[in-house]
């Protein structure tokens, strides 16, 4: 909290302060109340419309588009790492050979849509004889659109490490690889795990496009259930339910990553790098990719 | 620690409905269909499906999760019911499968061709009607049902009559399917009034909210909606297409093909037909017309 | 070139859509985030706990899921009608304006301290502080951030293709219905998403290296 901003209030601030406090609260409480009262007076609380959570097998199916959901995002994650990690190697080469190509990759998959990429590996693809499922084309879209996000993420990570370290590196005698994979990627690695966390949690959110061409996915399952006339149609309350399984599943993604970074700190004997070079280079590459 | 919080009464909430779980489903949608006769020895060299069925142990058929009385799947039983799941099941046992060997896949509209181009299912039965068009990319058999193309109004609803009245209404249909095209080349309402979705069942709720004043679609699917909710919706009931429905299958194989042309015929004859019918669709009320096979 | 050619009209006014939605709902999250970074940095706690609980949801909640409440629940509460381009440019906003503002409020916190004091020293309000000193300095450390989020803006305007709105998206529902080549058509959607994407990641970059210089 950058409450940097003002001085710690005096008297007549701490009254102002105070009106402005009680004119939030009203103001808050009133945009909450109204729409609280338009979902009581649309009927939206009425028990029928929440009978559908206690049958044993909704909870079932709801559990199975959970995983659903929770397998195309961690197939979709490894593969997106992976494949931004040899992206970010490829803009990192010496050899514009390599060089060339990742960054044309790079370039070109993040400015496409993820849904138009999801389309077209879906819809467009079968007509040269390559067929996906709906679960296949969502992670491929995942894997290429957050893997070129992510081969950023990388590069800025490692471009942001001082140059001594590469320097002293090679003065102890370490060849190319040993100087990325031993020095270089396990400090940008953990510089930029904020970055990196926020992106899964983007990949995770992303999964809700498969939505569209009918992966049985979570969404896909709040669709299915909003429609059934025999519950009244309950599209708003399902619409609630799977938001707050949405928040929850992204914000404990979140906390662990947290908990992780904490405990490796911890382990580690050596003092966080300064974290104020990276935030330059960490906000242009987290909002990128909301 | 917000999270943590968060999962624990998250996971204690879950505890809690799980605790006071329910069976059974809330109204009586049940009907008891016949059930048939599995044939055994089954033979048909030359059709690669046939042999992945086989090697696999298990048919997989695509179907519609979200219509009621054609492919329906209850959220509170997971059964699936309908005329199309009928269909579906008959031509499973005269291919030597019974009802335990099935795997439904719910597939919409869109994605049909897709699914059987991609042999995610082995064969598609719901609503999907036969044109030249689609036979280009997949293959039909059938006939086994004709419907026509109708309008699903709110039940007080009086100024819409039928298709010529549709001018400057709000109308409805499934994205990539044959009434929302129709509607469009024979221009029977505005283009920014034509609403698309990925399934009937979000029309369906769009028109029960009033956003939208008609679902158009095969008087089949409308009816059944309607027969769910009578109390809300009426099918206009002037039909204005002809819409042959075929079970879908792989283009290529065309020794299947004939076998379900084969399974058909002798279901329309020996009464089969007739019977899944009143057990399903005759329910609404309206009679049967049989369908002519047509082969290819 | 023959597919473009046949459906010159599909994609002019598809993409049309999209610049509308891009267009109108980039202003409205600019606007409502600008106000929710406000909030964030307020010396007022009850503005700062409701803007941090806005963001944390939104931040949170995938796209689709917006767009899917905005279409088929939002009308069950009869609030205010909302056609389906008007429910996408509000879903468009709502999520925008959470990342919109974090941009902004990591913008002020890169403005030195001394700034803020010595527009305290000089009697300014909170208000004037932010609007005369802290802002306008932010804005160098902002604009870079903020065209990533419009970029980013601009490709989720094909979301709203699964809701009933004839934008880029929607290209692929219409050639399919027209037994279009989709490989191709899609091809083409793609690379104009390239086309107008890459003008804007480059002006990013430029001003990425030439304000940070500036600094």
């Amino acid at each position: 909290m950058s409450n940097v901003l003002f001085d710690v209030p005096g008297p007549k601030a701490r009254l102002r302060h105070q009106i402005l406090a009680v004119v939030g609260v009203i103001g808050v409480a009133g945009i909450v109340g109204f729409i609280g009262y338009r979902f009581y007076d649309s009927g939206q609380f009425a028990p029928k419309m929440w009978e559908w959570l206690q049958y044993t097998t909704i909870q079932e199916q709801l559990a199975e588009r959970i995983l659903a959901t929770l397998k195309a995002f961690a197939l979709g994650a490894v593969m997106a790492m992976l494949f931004g990690a040899i992206l970010a190697a490829g803009k990192l080469s010496e050899h514009a050979i390599w060089r060339g190509p990742a960054t044309v990759i790079v370039e070109v998959f993040r400015a496409i849509p993820l849904l138009i990429m999801i389309f077209f590996f879906y819809f467009g693809l079968p007509a040269i004889d390559i067929k996906m499922s709906q679960f296949t084309a969502v992670v491929v879209g995942l894997t290429l659109y957050n893997g070129s996000v992510l081969a950023e993420v990388f590069r800025a990570g490692i471009m942001s490490l001082p140059r001594g370290q590469t320097e002293a590196a090679y003065a102890l005698g370490m060849r190319k690889t040993q100087v990325m994979v031993l020095v270089l990627l396990p400090q940008a690695l953990r510089v930029m795990l904020p970055t990196i966390v926020s992106q899964l949690v983007v990949l995770l959110k992303d999964t809700a496009l498969g939505f569209i061409i009918n992966y049985k996915e979570l969404l896909d399952y709040a669709k299915y259930l909003g429609g059934q006339g025999q519950f009244g149609r309950p599209l708003v309350p399902v619409t609630l339910v799977v938001a707050a399984i949405y928040v929850t599943m992204c914000l404990l993604l979140t906390w662990l990553a947290v908990t992780l970074e904490k405990r490796n700190r911890r382990d580690k004997k050596l003092t966080p790098i300064d974290t104020k070079a990276l935030d330059d280079v960490a906000i242009p590459a987290a909002s990128q990719s909301m | 620690m917000r999270a943590r919080t968060l999962a624990a009464v998250l996971l204690a909430g879950g505890l809690a409905l799980t605790a006071c779980g329910k069976e059974g489903t809330p109204g009586d949608t049940g009907g008891t269909a016949p059930s048939q006769a599995v044939a055994s020895d089954v033979k048909l060299d030359g059709s690669p499906t046939f042999e992945k069925i086989k090697s696999r142990g298990r048919v997989v058929i695509g179907v519609k999760e979200d219509q009621p009385g054609l492919g329906f799947k209850d959220p509170t039983t997971n059964k699936y019911s309908g005329f199309d799941i009928e269909i579906a099941k008959l031509v499973a046992a005269k291919l030597g499968f019974a009802e335990d060997k099935i795997d439904y896949k719910a597939i919409a509209s869109a994605g049909r061709e897709q699914a059987l181009i991609n042999g995610d299912v082995d064969y598609y039965v719901g609503t999907y009607t036969i044109n030249a068009g689609r036979k280009e990319k997949v293959g039909f058999a059938g006939p086994y049902y004709t419907a026509g193309q109708d309008l699903l109004v709110r039940k007080d609803d009086t100024a819409i009559t039928g298709k010529d009245a549709l001018k400057g209404k709000k109308v409805c249909s499934v994205t990539g399917s044959t009434p929302i095209k129709k509607v469009k080349e024979e221009g029977l309402t505005e283009p920014e009034n034509i609403t698309e979705f990925q399934n009937y069942s979000q029309c369906v709720s769009k028109l029960a909210e009033g956003s939208i004043d008609a679902v158009t679609t095969d008087d089949a699917i409308l009816k059944g909606y309607a027969a769910q909710e009578p109390d809300k919706f009426k099918v206009v009931g002037k039909p204005f297409s002809n819409e042959p429905y075929g079970i879908g299958l792989s283009k290529e194989d065309t020794v299947l093909r004939g076998k379900l042309f084969d399974i058909l015929e002798a279901a329309l004859k020996d009464g089969t037909w007739q019977s899944i019918y009143d057990s399903t669709l005759g329910k609404s009320g309206s009679a049967a017309t049989k369908p002519l096979i047509e082969r290819y | 070139m023959s597919l473009l050619s046949t459906y010159s009209g599909l994609f002019l006014s598809a993409f049309a859509t999209t610049l509308k939605l891009f267009a109108f709902s980039a202003v409205g999250s600019l606007l409502l985030g600008t106000i929710l970074a406000m909030m964030r940095v307020s010396p007022v706690p009850v503005f700062r706990a409701a803007g941090a609980t806005y963001v944390t949801l939104v931040r949170n909640t995938p796209l689709t899921l917006v767009f899917f409440f905005f279409t088929f629940a939002y009308p069950l509460l009869k609030i205010l009608k909302l056609d389906y381009e008007q429910g996408a440019i509000v879903a468009l906003t709502l999520y925008t304006s959470a990342f919109i503002c974090e941009v902004v409020r990591s913008g002020i916190n890169t403005v030195p301290v001394g700034q803020a004091e010595a527009s305290r020293a000089l009697g300014l309000t909170f208000t004037q502080m932010l609007g005369s000193v802290v802002l306008p300095q932010a804005m160098r450390s902002v604009v870079p951030p903020l065209v990533s989020t419009l970029i980013a803006l601009l490709k989720n305007t094909t979301v709203s293709a699964g809701f009933s709105v004839g934008d880029a998206g929607a290209i692929q529902s219409t050639l399919s219905e027209e037994g279009a080549n989709m490989l191709v058509g899609l091809s083409w959607v793609a690379f104009f998403f390239v086309v107008l994407v890459l003008p804007l990641t480059f002006l990013q970059r430029s001003l990425e290296k030439r304000w940070s210089v500036a600094r």
